[in-house]
């Protein structure tokens, strides 16, 4: 047994300056000695650290970081530390269930498989396959994506599919969209060992991704801290450690960043030469952020106006910078645009393609960024343009299928329409897998009376019971991390593989040999009559070696890679090809960027109204693989602070939990740690409604209400939190999930949900 | 000279189109892009029509007694179901049709009048009521085959 930390009191573990490369530190937690040690990486944030599963008698006993793996060098976090305990879970899924007059009833895999494939013929029969949508994960494998890619689009010919990876990083993708022309994080994580100053936008890393932060810890450390400058409303972890800290008012992160642009702008920080060589675009954005004086934005936003300048002064003059965003950008009003402000800062300045200088629009679920790869959201795979025709046609070769039998006619359904459309019945059987949307998602009175629904028949495919399998027609017991094999890729394209260390207990199975199983079931076939590519795979090894075929020669290659080379050591970065056998560190290096009009994975928005451009409109504008600098100017919150309803609620993560906390809220240890959901509110709001620490307070917003105990101070005025993890599962009763109050509306060009805003009242009750 | 007429023309539409997407958005409420972005888009056209009024003073002496009202019979079935969407949005483009082209035979008198002042007022407006018929088009699109091959 061993403990190298107590990770609950000591998150991010002790401190080590460094110059160079980031030392070893190997974090351990085990409650028996194992007998082997099985290579995989951890699944509890985007972070992927390289981490060991440790057997002992068929039994998981504890994990290790891998010393090797670059991204972390060995360490954990408390959540890596203590969550594969939730595999031995005595709750978990081991059969596969039928609804029978109304109550889940225990069934086989052939009753269960049977149903759905009969359901499904039936539907397709009376109302095409239009009618059947699936709502996918950001923590599955990579060949499982593209395995449902492939059935989706190729076997039943469907748009409508989508991840929950739409309430988490679909800003990330439609930002580098945006600027770049694909998707495509371009830095890398040693960024950090050398650069000079971090922007963290709404990221509050150091209870997100603790690993990484660790690692800039432990830069400022060292001899040569970097500078951060943190723009957070809430004064996180993270924005204790800030240079300069700048809490903007909810929903203003435009104002905030166009007035930063403008102040770089006016005192010569740029790069005239790259972006005359590199960009399009300057002029437009130049005019767009020049209304935005300090003293604007002060009165906009509340960031004093002396702040902003001592910002732009390091963002400024840094002569390398590290820039990340996550939800409080992506999930906040014109998110887009606010994340491409970022990346503009970046083109701007001319950091971007070289050591020390890095974006990571990132992502916040560990396998979000092979969904949105592989094409199980709303993308195509391997960042293929759904408008190119030729693109369709690759797509169309690789699987055996004619072109037009893959959806390519209109914009994939997002996850937001593909719910609505359940709500008004278009679509009639809905399969979720690996998420758990009665927590999740926005507005959960209205997703409970549309999962509800008579003529929706829903299949819940997870490991444990959830809120969201409570309401199942169907749900199958699925085999999770250490259970199965499969690669996945962290925020900065590593990507890594996970082996199978023990068996799934009871009758689960993989999410992989599940959508095989379908398939073949479903006889899904080619155009010359021969079975479906997903038919004939046996392992998913077989699948990664047609994903390799899938990515060859686009921006995302994995043709150099193996599960050989895959298991070697370290994880390794795409693009991974002929050219860069070891992977590669930047992407972009030569200013060089994947926007030419037969390379792009999309036509461009209007980021206003989100209207998609076409390929006649991108013709006139092709950039020839110059980036985009794009703005545009500040929009209101759709819902504000007023009489009935004079708060701001805001909504976000704690260290200790991931997601829905199906599997961390299983583990003791984290859940002791943050056993229950809380408001917090200022010193001067909770002396206003005399309300003390503890005081049990109802939230009340336009759509729900939740009653959670008070946590007072070290939040603005105006404003109150709630974390979004905690549901019902582990305590039915008191209504506490934050999404009951949250507003159930999207970004127009990425379509992510506004998680960060939404207009509250608040009360004290006698509890 | 009709210029006076044909801004009439414009201001007309303009403020139908206004007042259609604030029906399409109140109607639609449970489509929360339509709702928002209705609004939005509403907004514009009010904006519009608030730019187009001083030079339908200016010109109002040069009119004509040609009827300024080209009212189609839009919006005026009672529509429910799935498909009352898709033709909220079909005559909604429409409307915008009818701005833009106003538009275009405006801008050419503008020209040839080298009235600066309705030239840059062409220019701001004529590019934003593209903007609203690529936002219908767009949102059609994704609507169509839903609408039209699943039964709901
Ligand atoms: S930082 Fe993320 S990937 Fe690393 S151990 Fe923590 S939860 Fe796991």
């Amino acid at each position: 047994m061993t403990e190298t930390r107590d990770s609950i009191k000591d998150i991010w573990g002790p401190r080590t300056g460094y110059t160079g490369q980031w030392p070893v530190r190997v974090d351990e937690q085990t409650t028996e000695t194992p007998d082997h040690w099985v290579q995989s990486a951890c699944v509890l944030c985007s972070n992927g650290c390289g981490i060991d599963i440790g057997v002992k008698d068929g039994r998981i006993v504890g994990v290790r970081g891998r010393a090797v793996d670059r991204t972390n060098y060995g360490r954990l976090g408390p959540k890596g530390l203590n969550g594969w305990v939730a595999n031995q879970s005595p709750d978990r899924l081991t059969k596969p269930q039928i609804r029978r007059n109304g109550k889940l009833e225990d069934a086989t895999w052939d009753e269960a498989m049977e149903l759905i494939v009969s359901k499904s013929k039936q539907i397709i029969k009376e109302h095409t396959s239009g009618a059947i949508g699936f709502y996918t994960s950001g923590q599955m494998f990579l060949e499982e994506y593209y395995a449902l890619a492939i059935i989706g689009k190729a076997g039943l010919g469907t748009p409508h599919m989508d991840g929950n990876t739409r309430l988490c990083t679909a800003t990330a993708a439609a930002a580098l969209k945006v600027s770049f022309g694909t998707d495509g994080q371009p830095g890398s994580y040693t960024d950090l060992d050398t650069t000079e100053a971090v922007l963290l936008v709404g990221h509050n890393m150091a209870s997100q991704q603790t690993v990484l932060w660790a690692r800039i810890l432990d830069r400022l450390a060292g001899p040569n801290p970097p500078k951060l400058v943190v723009i957070d409303p809430r004064l996180t972890f993270t924005a204790e450690k800030a240079t300069v800290h700048l809490a903007p008012r909810v929903g203003t992160n435009i104002p905030v960043m166009n007035g930063l642009l403008r102040l770089l702008i006016e005192a010569g920080h740029i790069d005239p030469a790259y972006i005359a060589a590199h960009t399009v675009g300057f002029e437009e954005l130049k005019k767009i952020v020049d209304k935005w004086t300090p003293e604007r934005v002060e009165r906009l936003t509340g960031v004093p106006a002396d702040k902003l300048r001592e910002a732009a002064n390091i963002l400024g003059t840094c002569k390398t910078l590290v820039s990340t965003a996550l939800q409080g950008v992506y999930q906040s009003m014109q998110a887009t645009a606010a994340a491409v402000q970022i990346n503009n800062l970046h083109l701007l300045r001319g950091l971007i393609g070289k050591p020390g200088a890095g974006i990571y629009q990132m992502n916040g679920q560990p396998t979000s960024q092979n969904t949105r790869e592989c094409g199980a959201d709303g993308d195509l795979p391997a960042f293929r343009n759904w408008g190119n025709p030729d693109h369709i046609q690759q797509l169309a070769d690789l699987w055996n299928v004619h072109p037009d039998q893959i959806p390519h006619w209109s914009p994939p359904t997002h996850a937001m329409q593909i719910w609505r459309y359940c709500e008004t019945g278009s679509i009639k059987m809905l399969w979720i897998s690996g998420t758990n949307p009665l927590v999740s998602l926005p507005d959960l009175d209205r997703v409970r009376k549309t999962i509800e629904k008579e003529d929706l028949f829903v299949i819940a495919q997870d490991a444990f019971p959830t809120e969201t399998t409570k309401y199942a027609d169907v749900v199958l017991p699925a085999a999770i991390w250490g259970e199965k094999t499969g690669c996945f890729t962290n925020v900065d394209r590593t990507v890594h593989i996970s082996h199978k260390a023990i068996d799934p207990p009871g009758e689960a199975r993989s999410d992989f040999d599940i959508f095989v199983d379908y398939s073949r079931r479903m006889d899904f076939r080619g155009q010359d009559g021969s079975p479906l590519l997903t038919s004939t795979w046996q392992t998913t090894e077989d699948a990664f070696e047609a994903w390799k075929k899938c990515t060859k020669g686009r921006p995302c290659d994995y043709t150099g890679m193996s599960y050989a080379k895959l298991s070697e050591g370290s994880g390794i970065q795409w693009p991974c090809n002929e050219a860069h056998p070891d992977g590669t560190e930047h992407l972009y290096t030569d200013g060089v960027f994947n926007t030419q009009i037969d390379n792009c994975e999309a036509y461009g928005h209007d980021l206003e109204t989100g209207a998609p451009h076409t390929h006649d409109d991108y013709k006139l504008i092709d950039p020839k693989g110059k980036a985009f600098l794009k703005g545009v100017d500040y929009e209101v919150p759709h819902e504000v602070p007023d009489e009935a309803y004079p708060l701001w609620l805001t909504t976000g993560r704690l260290v200790y939990h991931f997601h829905t906390r199906t599997k961390t809220g299983r583990s003791k240890a984290l859940n002791d740690a943050a056993p229950d959901s809380y408001v917090q509110l200022a010193t001067e709001d909770a002396a206003r409604y005399g309300i003390v620490d503890g005081d049990m307070v109802e939230v009340t917003s336009r759509r729900g209400r939740v009653l959670e105990p008070a946590r007072v101070g070290d939040i603005e005025p105006g404003l109150v939190f709630i974390p979004f993890h905690y549901g019902y599962w582990d305590k039915p009763g008191r209504p506490r999930a934050a999404n009951e109050l949250t507003i159930t509306e999207w970004d127009p060009v990425s379509k992510q949900p506004h998680y960060k805003y939404a207009a509250v009242r608040i009360r004290k009750v006698l509890a | 000279m009709h210029l006076g007429n044909y801004l009439g023309l414009l201001e007309n539409s303009e403020k139908q189109l206004c007042d259609a997407f604030e029906h399409v958005s109140k109607k639609h409420r449970d489509e929360p892009d339509i709702e928002q972005m209705c609004a939005k888009l509403s907004a514009w056209s009010r904006e519009h029509r608030g730019k187009v009024m001083p030079f339908v003073e200016k010109y109002s002496k040069d009119k004509s007694k040609e009827p300024k009202d080209l009212r189609r019979d839009l919006f005026s079935e009672k529509r429910s179901g799935s498909l009352a969407l898709l033709r909220d949005l079909h005559d909604l483009w429409l409307l915008t049709q009818e701005v833009h082209l106003c538009w275009t035979v405006i801008q050419q008198a503008a020209l040839g009048l080298r009235d600066e002042d309705l030239k840059a007022t062409y220019t701001f407006c004529y590019a934003r009521t593209k903007r609203q018929a690529e936002w219908l088009l767009g949102r059609i699109k994704q609507a169509a085959p839903q609408t039209l091959l699943v039964a709901a």
